[in-house]
């Protein structure tokens, strides 16, 4: 624990929890934009949370602890990584956690939680929700895996600020077969499991075609707030996550407040612009029909596993 | 992919501007919702008239989520309720239990004629009555249908933006 992961650690909490929400609006701004509306302002997913939090708290009849934790559960574990990861510096709060796979098992032990709230609920669409989200997260996980893993081989390291600081010192590796590989192989992640086009409609209001938000129908009030707020974080983290794997430059390496500045604002450009990016090529795109999505994501595992490969036999 | 790119330059911004604020008396509720209303509707026995004109007034033209209202698709998430058509005997429980499932702060309102007043379907063997004989109702919305502009306003008066 150096004095630059926990200063970074305590900075990274600060943006992710603030600007995440910032970051929904955006993307729902840019989408306004593109379909000739004016748009509700970037701000508004704030306003969002500050009603929901005044609101009454209900628990629905038949409910138990399991639902009633969940989404604090969800906030904390999105809130363990965005401490950990490095997307301000590549120094960790706590370097132990900031292992592939702790990370990539905290955000999907998030969701499993969520999936367990979702069958709590006893509802139809909880039920329904929950099985096509463990569905897509079963295909989905081994994907991210195996991606990540393909660029620790250079690194020989299974650690995140390790990968990070391995591609800062030689940036040539970015555009190695394994970087771009791993690189479309990770967005095809992101984008299924954040719950984006084409696998999910992060806008819609229809129950049967629903994924993430069927398992959250029952939530109201506060609840309905750190839901949202931990959906949000979600995005923003794995965002960060993917610009800090393949666009590295103006992490914080040094303890000075001008590095710290810089790491900062790094980034939330790269992930206001990835972001941008991604709502905008949203628009062209259509959902694709549920037993399609595990053609889609059984070519993004192939696409990892081909960056493995590359790794080891092209060193 | 090319031809809805050029679409979107050609059309460019389609949304009318913004006419002036919210005006009237505002329902109890609209102080604490402060700018952000989530809007569960309810058919409760509709000709589909007034949906066509809720599906406008959110459309791209007059774009009531600009002023921070936003459909969603439960009652749990809602902050109003936007009821259309005669309360029907079918239709008057789930209503009631739609009322009941909503969180407070929460707001009623009764969109069109039918809602208002069971318009030409006063009187008919299958209705109940008005929206306001089932559940209190906090604003009215005018029209048969009514128009997606007054709509937007009786929207804005929740959103107070």
């Amino acid at each position: 624990m150096t004095a630059l992961g926990v200063v970074g650690g305590v900075l990274q909490a600060a943006v992710v929890v603030g600007g995440a929400p910032l970051l929904l609006g955006l993307m729902r701004q840019v989408r306004a934009r593109l379909e000739g509306r004016a748009g509700p302002g970037i701000g508004q997913p704030w306003r969002d949370l500050r009603k929901l939090l005044r609101k009454q708290s209900i628990t629905p009849r038949g409910t138990t602890e399991v639902f009633r934790v969940a989404p604090v559960l969800l906030v904390a574990m999105t809130l363990v990584v965005a401490v950990v990861a490095p997307l301000v510096t590549t120094a960790s709060a706590v370097p132990a956690v900031a292992d592939l796979f702790v990370v990539v098992a905290l955000l999907a032990h998030a969701t499993v939680v969520i999936a367990l709230a979702g069958l709590d609920s006893g509802t139809a669409f909880g039920g329904m929700g929950a099985s096509r989200e463990v569905t897509v997260l079963a295909l989905v996980e081994p994907t991210a895996l195996v991606a990540i893993f393909a660029l620790s081989v250079p690194a020989g390291s299974t650690s995140l600020p390790a990968i990070v600081g391995t591609v800062l010192d030689d940036p040539q590796r970015l555009i190695s077969p394994t970087s771009l590989l791993a690189a479309v192989a990770l967005a095809t992640v992101i984008v299924a499991e954040t719950g984006r086009l084409p696998v999910d409609n992060p806008s819609t209001h229809l129950e049967l075609t629903m994924i993430h938000e069927a398992m959250v129908l029952e939530y109201a009030g506060p609840d309905l707030a750190l839901v949202e707020l931990g959906s949000a974080m979600r995005l923003s983290v794995y965002l960060g996550l993917f610009t800090s794997l393949f666009v590295p430059w103006g992490i914080a390496t040094t303890a000075t407040p001008l590095a710290l500045g810089v790491g900062v604002a790094a980034l939330v450009v790269k992930v206001g612009v990835a972001g941008a990016v991604l709502a905008a090529l949203e628009v062209f795109l259509a959902k694709l029909r549920l037993f399609r999505v595990p053609e889609l994501l059984a070519g993004s595992f192939l696409l990892a596993l081909l960056a493995v490969t590359t790794a080891y036999v092209l060193g | 992919m090319l031809s809805l790119w050029q679409a979107i330059r050609r059309v460019g911004r389609v949304a009318e501007p913004a006419p002036a604020g919210p005006a009237g008396p505002a329902p109890a509720a609209a102080g604490e919702l402060a700018g952000s209303v989530q809007v569960r509707h309810v058919d409760a026995g509709s000709c589909n008239g007034c949906e066509v004109e809720i599906g406008a007034a959110f459309g791209p033209v007059y774009d009531a989520e600009r002023y921070g209202a936003r459909l969603v698709a439960s009652p749990r998430h809602a902050d109003a309720l936007l009821v259309t058509g005669v309360v029907t005997r079918n239709m008057a429980e789930p209503l009631r239990r739609t009322y009941e499932a909503v969180a407070e702060p929460k707001a009623v309102v009764a969109v069109g004629d039918c809602a208002r007043n069971c318009g030409v379907f006063a009187g008919a063997y299958g209705v109940v009555g008005a929206v306001a004989d089932v559940v209190p109702v906090d604003a009215e919305v005018v029209g048969c249908p009514p128009r997606p502009e007054t709509i937007v306003a009786a929207l804005r008066l929740l959103t107070g933006r």
